[in-house]
């Protein structure tokens, strides 16, 4: 299973970034097109992308790209760039129903025949940023079999919610993050929390990552490297939580072995979810 | 390709280059390098610039580059972005910009 907790926003047109940003090791790397390159830079944005996304730098890095919204002049130039260059993932910003990862797809298997990429060879993911989005999340999230993750924008979607951030648990993004997160499950896709803007405040960065986790997203998307550590760092199981999962997976081999259904340890009973909670746990420690 | 008007692209931020195009006078093609790392990198900069305009089919024009140790990918990027301005092309063909 792909581990993605870190999805790092790269400014399309900001050489020094697209030059350095796999150092840092997010899980993936996200190129944006959109709102990060001014109007009349997206050309040159675009051409900078396609370069970047072949450069040898990127080939042991999963690699997104933001195209501009299916309501732009941008977003099928944009769409060009990534999948001629490669990209891994393509990300709807916007998105706000299932035709519109349908459009996209569409357009994707166009260019990969074109370009000769073996079609359905480029993945999607939706980012939802109003309340249309949130409400349509399950079927956006079910909208294509290449969808592997959803993402939640909060910016945009509490402007349009008539609200703002607030400190706590944030109980104006409690709902949208509920309905985004059960959508990703119900389509057995992951789940992206929204970004944290104040890039000089880890405490609240790690209060909002403690609620992302706690709900059971699988990461968030970052807008500065520095987020990238304390993430995994509050994503990484404790000692005890990886002693009792190499524990686990020892049990439940031991009663593969015997040609046993059910086993327990410590008195609890060993069944497939638990299991599969412990090779997570063992995923996530081992990316440390 | 032909240069039709002035074009820039880039930035002069560090690992960042500006590409200046521009029409030229005498119809040739004419390149000026300028470079924080000229001596240790100044011929790739050089070979990636060129084959950058020989793939793209521009045999005219003046091109200059300052560059601020961008790597080749970012050259390659900067100089497609301001010949393709200079020559007001709208439709790209990918197949020349890899």
């Amino acid at each position: 299973m792909k581990l993605r907790r870190s999805m790092l926003f790269v400014p399309g047109d900001n050489a020094a970034m697209l030059s350095t940003s796999f150092v840092y090791k997010p899980d993936s790397v996200m190129f944006d097109l959109e709102d990060a390159v001014a109007a009349r830079e997206k050309d040159s944005a675009r051409l900078m992308v396609y370069q970047a996304l072949q450069h040898p730098a990127y080939r042991d890095i999963e690699t997104v790209v933001r195209i501009n919204g299916v309501d732009t002049e941008f977003w099928q130039k944009d769409l060009e760039a990534a999948v001629r260059g490669g990209v891994d993932i393509v990300r709807l910003p916007k998105t706000e129903k299932a035709q519109d990862i349908q459009e996209l797809e569409a357009h994707v298997a166009r260019i990969e025949k074109a370009c000769g990429r073996p079609v359905g060879d480029t993945k999607l993911m939706a980012a939802v940023e109003s309340a249309s989005g949130v409400v349509n999340a399950v079927s956006i999230a079910t909208a294509s079999p290449r969808m592997v993750a959803i993402a939640m924008a909060g910016f945009d979607y509490l402007v349009d919610m008539h609200t703002r951030r607030s400190t706590g648990w944030e109980p104006e993004l409690f709902y949208a993050r509920a309905a985004v997160l059960h959508a990703a499950r119900a389509a057995h896709i992951d789940a992206f929390d929204v970004v944290y803007g104040n890039v000089n405040d880890d405490e609240g960065f790690l209060r909002e990552v403690n609620i992302a986790k706690q709900l059971g997203f699988n990461g968030k998307s970052l807008i500065h490297p520095k987020q990238i550590d304390l993430l995994h760092k509050a994503y990484a199981p404790t000692e005890e939580e990886v002693s009792r999962a190499k524990r686990v997976l020892a049990a439940a081999e031991e009663a593969h072995r015997k040609g046993l259904g059910v086993v327990s340890l410590d008195g609890k009973m060993i069944d497939p979810p638990v299991i599969h909670e412990a090779e997570m746990a063992l995923q996530l420690a081992e990316a440390m | 390709m032909k240069v039709t008007k002035e074009a820039i692209a880039g930035t002069l931020e560090s690992s960042d280059l500006l590409v200046k195009v521009a029409p030229s006078a005498r119809g040739t093609r004419d390149i000026v390098i300028r470079s924080e790392v000229i001596k240790q990198f100044g011929k790739q900069i050089k070979h990636v610039v060129t084959d950058t305009l020989d793939k793209l089919s521009v045999s005219g024009g003046s091109i200059v580059v300052e560059d601020k140790g961008a790597l080749d990918c970012v050259i390659r990027a900067r100089v497609q972005a301001a010949v393709l301005r200079a020559c007001e092309c709208k439709e790209l063909e990918w197949e020349h910009l890899s």
